[in-house]
């Protein structure tokens, strides 16, 4: 099979004539790397994969060796649908390795890989679809605030025609470079968007996300429109979260599924639940782990402060989708913290691994909450048993360093050098005098 | 040139000539001793075609040519070569050969006959080109085309397309197509020949998405029967 996939890759490169292909791979904050070798390169990469020095990437340096080993997956070789025919290039995502061929513990997709593989020895495979949010600024105004396109009146055509055709485009894109979209829709916020994407595997899934993150703000960008996944730009709307849909499949069956539950939920989807809940303070610095991230996670905005879950409670930590009548496959929990800046692959394991310990363990799912917690008191919310998401990066982070869990889904080696870069980032914002602290105590005090 | 298909020479040590004339023009070819030695060799896809000579052993060469003709798959390009003498033993035999040639023989002219014979063959759109509705397939390049657009597929979206255009008008179940198309390496589940539908469909663009469709509770079809009305 793998031969067949190196076939079918090399031939493709030769009949589409290829100038450039770009292996792409994601550091462990989640940004998109990428270099290119020429299609010459190719065949060697796909039989030996190619190497570069990782020390520049962040979260890849190693005391000993900085040199590891780009190793193309096949599956993933697409031609770049927006590069014009004439210079015709081409990505495929790569997995790192060290020298010797064993896999490096500081490549994300790796980490995703290892959680995947414990899960599938259980006979699960994790599906994931995300509904991701973003919006669209007006490119830079002089004070670097962002400017919503709404307001922007850089256009001769009207906003509305202007984003929904950047949506639009964007589409397109996404769906000739195998990535389907379920829905898509102007949110709430003044230029804010949402995408939802169907449900794949999680490493396919992954491996979207960086592609739909990279796609939306390139198309963007060839109008000169800023494109971001900052959880919370503009203070008074609600920010961008990316709502995951899970489930579990045993062969073809889907592990979260019972006729005999009100909800249609089994033991198995239940237990996942009761894993997410009781860790979701460890694994938030994941999902969220920017500063920024727990400006989000405040009430009344629509994203979930409290650790809950209800069939149809959006203030709750996951929600219970009804599926559409008869459909057994559709089953299946939505995780709403999470934020678009997180590193998906990260993400998901760590994700993965909460739920998994709750299935293990078998643990017993809380009471579900169909109150709207922010309107109770936070003693009520105690007697409920019920206690809130971190707070900041600061407190997800203390949660996280305590946590063997995400020691073990993340490995030590990024466990370590997450938890140093960002508690960095925390330093660098705790000193940070804000325009807030100017405007309340410069005059007053 | 290079030949699409593999030819049966009879008596199995063809003349040097022979032998040398075919190599230098491409084709590939066995020697075949006897009939029964003809059948076990036989190419999974029949041969192409055969050359017999007749004018050492007369008996056997046209022997072997009735065996040629009663095949599962009849070889319907058989060259006989005859001495000028032997002309008059064809007058019976014209259902048994396609095309003749008198020994010796120069290289030249048995280059052109067989090109003649073979032009069909050499020439028409080999196997290795699947078509349905305005969709293209090159098996060997592993290229798709859609009224002529290259269309860009992943590996494993082009295999699971290249199985229903091979296939066009029947229903496959989500297992079938699992099995058939990703082998038994795979532990996805059959979810995974969903999205692969979806992303085909996809690709494909909204007014031909239709060609793959959902058979409910059973799987997809390829391109409805053309019977079905």
């Amino acid at each position: 099979m793998r031969d067949a996939q190196r076939d079918y890759v090399l031939r493709t490169v030769e009949e589409r004539g290829i100038r450039l292909v770009r292996l792409w791979f994601t550091d462990v904050l989640g940004n998109l790397k990428s270099f290119a070798i020429s299609p010459a390169e190719m065949e060697n990469a796909l039989n030996d994969g190619m190497s570069f020095d990782g020390s520049s990437i962040d979260g890849y340096g190693r005391v000993q060796e900085a040199d590891v080993l780009a190793l193309p997956d096949p599956n993933t070789f697409e031609v770049l649908p927006w590069v014009d025919s004439k210079s015709a290039e081409a990505r495929v995502f790569c997995d790192i390795a060290q020298l010797d061929g064993t896999p490096f513990d500081g490549d994300p997709r790796q980490v995703l890989r290892r959680n995947l593989d414990a899960a599938r020895r259980q006979g699960f495979v994790f599906y994931v679809a995300p509904d991701i949010e973003y919006f669209y600024f007006a490119p830079g105004a002089s004070d670097g605030r962002p400017v919503p396109l709404d307001h922007g009146g850089f256009f001769d055509l009207t906003t509305t025609d202007i984003t929904s055709a950047l949506r639009k485009e964007t589409i397109r894109t996404l769906e000739t470079m195998s990535i389907p979209v379920e829905y898509s829709f102007h949110e709430d916020s003044p230029s804010q968007h949402e995408i939802d994407l169907r449900h794949t595997d999680a490493l396919t899934m992954a491996d979207s996300v960086m592609t739909f993150r990279f796609v939306v703000k390139e198309i963007a960008a060839m109008r000169n429109v800023h494109a971001t996944f900052m959880p919370k730009p503009l203070e008074s709307v609600q920010g961008s979260g990316m709502h995951l849909h899970l489930s579990l499949f045993k062969d073809d069956v889907n592990a979260f599924h019972s006729e005999d539950d009100p909800y249609n939920l089994s033991d198995t989807a239940k237990s996942f639940m009761a894993g997410l809940l009781r860790h979701a303070g460890e694994i938030a610095a994941v999902t969220n782990q920017t500063v920024n991230s727990y400006k989000r996670l405040v009430p009344g905005f629509e994203a979930p402060v409290h650790v809950s879950w209800a069939r149809n409670n959006r203030s709750g930590l996951i929600r219970v989708p009804v599926p559409k009548r008869g459909n057994e496959l559709a089953t299946r929990i939505e995780l709403r913290s999470p934020d678009p800046a997180c590193n998906p692959y990260l993400a998901f394991s760590v994700i993965l691994a909460a739920g998994l310990r709750g299935v293990e363990q078998g643990y017993e799912l809380p009471m579900e909450s169909d109150a709207n917690l922010f309107e109770m008191g936070d003693a009520a919310l105690t007697k409920l048993g019920i206690e809130q998401l971190p707070q900041s990066l600061n407190d997800a982070l203390k949660m996280m360093e305590s946590s063997s869990l995400v020691a073990e889904a993340l490995g030590e080696h990024i466990f370590e050098w997450f938890l140093r870069n960002k508690r960095a980032e925390w330093r660098r914002y705790k000193t940070h005098v804000s325009q807030f602290e100017i405007d309340t105590y410069l005059r007053s005090l | 040139m290079t030949s699409a298909g593999m030819l049966a020479v009879y008596p199995d040590t063809p003349s040097v000539e022979l032998a040398r004339t075919l190599d230098l023009s491409g084709y590939s070819w066995k020697g075949v001793a006897t009939p029964e030695v003809m059948n076990r060799l036989q190419p999974s896809d029949g041969w192409m075609g055969a050359i017999v000579s007749c004018d050492d052993d007369p008996d056997g060469g046209w022997a072997m040519c009735r065996a040629l003709r009663r095949l599962d798959q009849p070889v319907r390009r058989i060259l006989v070569m005859i001495t000028g003498a032997q002309i008059g033993d064809l007058e019976i035999r014209e259902n048994l050969f396609d095309d003749f040639l008198l020994t010796p023989f120069h290289p030249r002219e048995l280059e052109a006959r067989l090109r003649h014979m073979f032009y069909n063959e050499l020439t028409a759109p080999s196997s290795s080109v699947v078509e349905h509705a305005g969709l293209r397939l090159n098996l060997e390049t592993y290229q798709a085309t859609f009224g002529g657009r290259p269309l860009d597929l992943t590996y494993m979206e082009y295999e699971l397309l290249k199985y229903f255009v091979q296939n066009p008008g029947r229903a496959f179940s989500r297992e079938v197509l699992l099995s058939e198309v990703w082998g038994y390496e795979y532990f996805g589940g059959a979810r995974t020949v969903d999205v692969h539908v979806r992303r085909l469909r996809a690709k494909l663009g909204e007014e031909h998405a239709h060609l793959i469709e959902t058979v409910r509770s059973v799987g997809y079809r390829f391109g409805a029967s053309k019977w079905s009305g």
